[in-house]
């Protein structure tokens, strides 16, 4: 178009020619931004893939050392040059899956609140007062964990759930000895307030999307505010908070220094949720500086290769999780 | 070409695109110009936790001296001995001393620099610095389990007057691979022969009990914050965190206190020409007033460095410290060498380390 207007007066062939320089130049420089993204995309796939064959190659030699076995032995002897994977394995999985049971429902009541029940003053307010808390470093919780938290729960709380559950069986197994205060319910309590924001934040946003006119139409036939949560706002939005969940968990399983500080570092499986266990990214954390080269430092690529996968496994059953129920949801 | 200026003013893109461009061209440029970040008149060096503060304090004092600064790492014993062996550092420093065999397959030489103890550090209610003694056999069979209670009569029968709880002992442990465990667990190997079989000596072990908690700092604030704890921590970080101490029965069947005189004294009672590299573990050595968890700590060099220079440099730096950092390391609760063993050191440099044209660099 500014190519005419420029060029009034000149013959037609003149404009054709000058018309289409433009539009090559248009498409030379479509081209050259198509090509970036490509490149921009193709680098996370790169280092993705790096990132891969590198922990294999570093794992290797303790994959073929123990083999099945490492998965299964709960030996962690440097020395004799021993290594199980599972105690770290276990931790991993069961620390993560209690934060998960304990900030579920406190992020989804957090968003919940926000969202339908709080007055409008106080939104803002206790909306960012959630965001910052997902804005702390993990160092922190670590110190305060290990310096406060642990201390407390181990002098006021510990004696008392022992007690508590003392009399019922297989619950009285969960909730045995106590007497440390860095164990592996700690190092949980500490992962579910690190990522109760990232559930809340996501809850809150999603729910915000599920549109008045349904909430009123709810509200008009005689709902409660629990029947609309219930029947309205969660299954509109079950999608959204599914995957504030499955980033979550992410992020609980990956977490690093917080854990190391407060889950007792112990390669060992203990029934007790109250007894020290350890974690993956603990393991590597504790051990990498000062693991000798050769199999102890590969048992350590190892793990790492474990939790890259176990992240994996994750993140894909969450995707499966939600085709299936947008396929349900659609038919 | 005319259109250009047209063109851009759609497209902002594009000129942040050109932008990013100059400046990665730019960081690009600066890697490859760039000199390394530390000039001729940084001593480089990489290792062990244990000595940094003292290191640094000397390196302090070394620079407002001779304008020599020391650029040292303390990223571990396993890390400082793979960066020497890589020889992207002047020197290494590690806890647990290297073989004999090691040192001279690789050409590195290796002294011990400066001493520290490890002391036993409790949480029980009633009980003061000092006041409860403990001997190699029930310590080893504490940290391994078989000795669970706090009046257990192992640890009754050594302290008479002192009233002990039932309750269980809760052992803090190392989580991180460190060369205070490898002396700590060197030592129990040392005076129980279940604990050389069964757990071994390293770095980090197969711990039966307890909780590991990461560093010195770590274990003295577990122990400090839990009751009915017992955990083994570098002197400096039990005296400077005023925890409960507790007495070693040393080889000589004698009560100890851990003070600089008690390490001193398992220094000048060991022979240190006995090993290769001056590797001696002063773990459990002879004499009265020894205490029995001493331990040196090591640097590490090549015989023939690749940069005489820099080594020669480090060399120096060395010297000095050992001939006016005593009272500096007395300061901060190491123990200086002993000086029978630094004139033993310093004569190995001379003998040992050759610059390219075969003379000695120091």
């Amino acid at each position: 178009m500014s190519g005419t207007m420029l060029n009034v007066g000149l013959d037609a062939a003149q404009l054709t020619e000058q018309r289409s320089k433009v539009l090559r130049g248009f498409a030379r420089g479509d081209r050259a931004f198509s090509l970036t993204t490509l490149i921009a995309c193709w680098t996370v796939v790169i280092i993705l893939t790096g990132v891969m064959v590198a922990l294999f190659r570093g794992a290797l030699p303790a994959f073929q050392a123990f083999g099945w076995e490492f998965f299964i032995s709960q030996r962690w002897s440097p020395p004799k040059e021993i290594f199980g994977g599972l105690p770290a394995i276990y931790g991993t999985l069961i620390s993560s899956l209690i934060a998960m049971a304990i900030a579920m429902p406190i992020g989804l009541g957090i968003a919940i609140f926000l969202t339908e029940t709080c007055p409008m003053a106080l939104r803002k307010p206790i909306g960012i007062a959630v965001e910052l808390l997902a804005g702390v470093p993990s160092i922190i919780y670590g110190i305060w964990g290990l310096f406060i938290f642990a201390p407390f729960l181990a002098e006021h709380v510990n004696p008392s759930l022992v007690k508590f559950f003392a009399p019922i069986p297989l619950l009285n197994a969960l909730f045995a000895n106590g007497s440390y205060g860095t164990n592996v319910l700690t190092a949980s309590l500490i992962l579910s307030i690190m990522i109760i924001p990232f559930i809340s934040s996501v809850s809150r946003d999603v729910f915000e999307t599920v549109p008045a006119v349904l909430k009123e139409a709810a509200y008009g036939l005689g709902c409660t505010t629990w029947e609309v949560v219930r029947k309205v706002v969660i299954p509109h939005t079950r999608v959204g908070v599914i995957g504030g969940g499955m980033l979550a968990l992410g992020r609980a399983l990956g977490e690093t220094m917080a854990v190391t500080f407060v889950i007792g570092n112990a390669h060992r499986i203990n029934p007790s949720f109250l007894d020290p266990g350890t974690t993956i990214s603990a393991t590597i954390a504790n051990e990498f500086t000062e693991a000798d080269p050769g199999l102890y430092s590969s048992t350590l690529f190892a793990l790492g290769f474990i939790l890259f996968v176990i992240t994996f496994i994750v993140l894909a059953a969450a995707r499966l999780m939600l085709m299936r129920i947008e396929r349900r949801l659609g038919n | 070409m005319k259109r250009t200026g047209k063109n851009l003013k759609n497209s902002p893109l594009k000129a942040i695109m050109v932008f990013i461009g100059i400046v990665m061209f730019a960081a690009v440029a600066a890697g490859f110009n760039g000199s390394p970040a530390y000039s001729a008149e940084q001593i480089a060096g990489a290792g062990a936790t244990f000595p940094y503060p003292v290191y640094s304090k000397w390196a302090d004092s070394y620079q407002k001296e001779t304008g020599v600064g020391l650029n040292y790492q303390s990223i571990g014993s396993g890390g400082g001995i793979k960066q020497i062996k890589a020889k992207t550092v002047t020197f290494g420093a590690t806890d647990a001393p290297l073989s004999g065999q090691e040192l001279s397959e690789s050409g590195l030489v290796q002294w011990p620099m400066v001493m520290g103890g490890i002391v036993p550090v409790i949480n029980v209610d009633g009980v003061k610095p000092g006041q409860l003694v403990l001997d190699g056999a029930t310590l080893a069979n504490i940290f391994m389990g078989k000795i669970t209670k706090w009046n257990d009569p192992a640890i009754a029968k050594l302290n008479g007057g002192v009233s002990l709880p039932g309750t269980s002992i809760n052992v803090v442990t190392r989580s991180d691979g460190s060369g205070t465990t490898y002396n700590f667990t060197y030592y129990l190997a040392e005076v129980s022969s279940a604990w050389k079989s069964e757990i071994g000596v390293d770095k980090a072990v197969e711990w039966p009990v307890g909780i590991g908690a990461k560093g010195n700092e770590g274990v003295a604030q577990n122990v400090a914050g839990a009751k009915n704890s017992i955990g083994y921590v570098e002197y400096a970080y039990a005296k400077q965190n005023g925890l409960t101490y507790t007495r070693m029965i040393n080889k000589a069947g004698k009560a100890v206190s851990p003070d600089a005189d008690a390490f001193a004294a398992a220094a000048a009672s060991a022979d240190w020409s006995s090993v290769p590299g001056y590797g001696v573990i002063l773990a459990n050595q002879p004499g009265d007033s020894t205490w029995p968890m001493t331990a040196a700590t090591f640097i590490l060099m090549y015989k023939s460095p690749e940069d005489d220079a820099a080594s020669a440099q480090a060399l120096k730096f060395f010297k000095w410290a050992f001939e006016k950092g005593d009272t500096e390391a007395l300061g901060l609760d190491y123990i200086p060498m002993p000086k029978s063993v630094v004139d033993s050191v310093e004569a190995m440099w001379a003998k040992e380390i050759k610059g390219a044209n075969g003379k000695p660099l120091i």
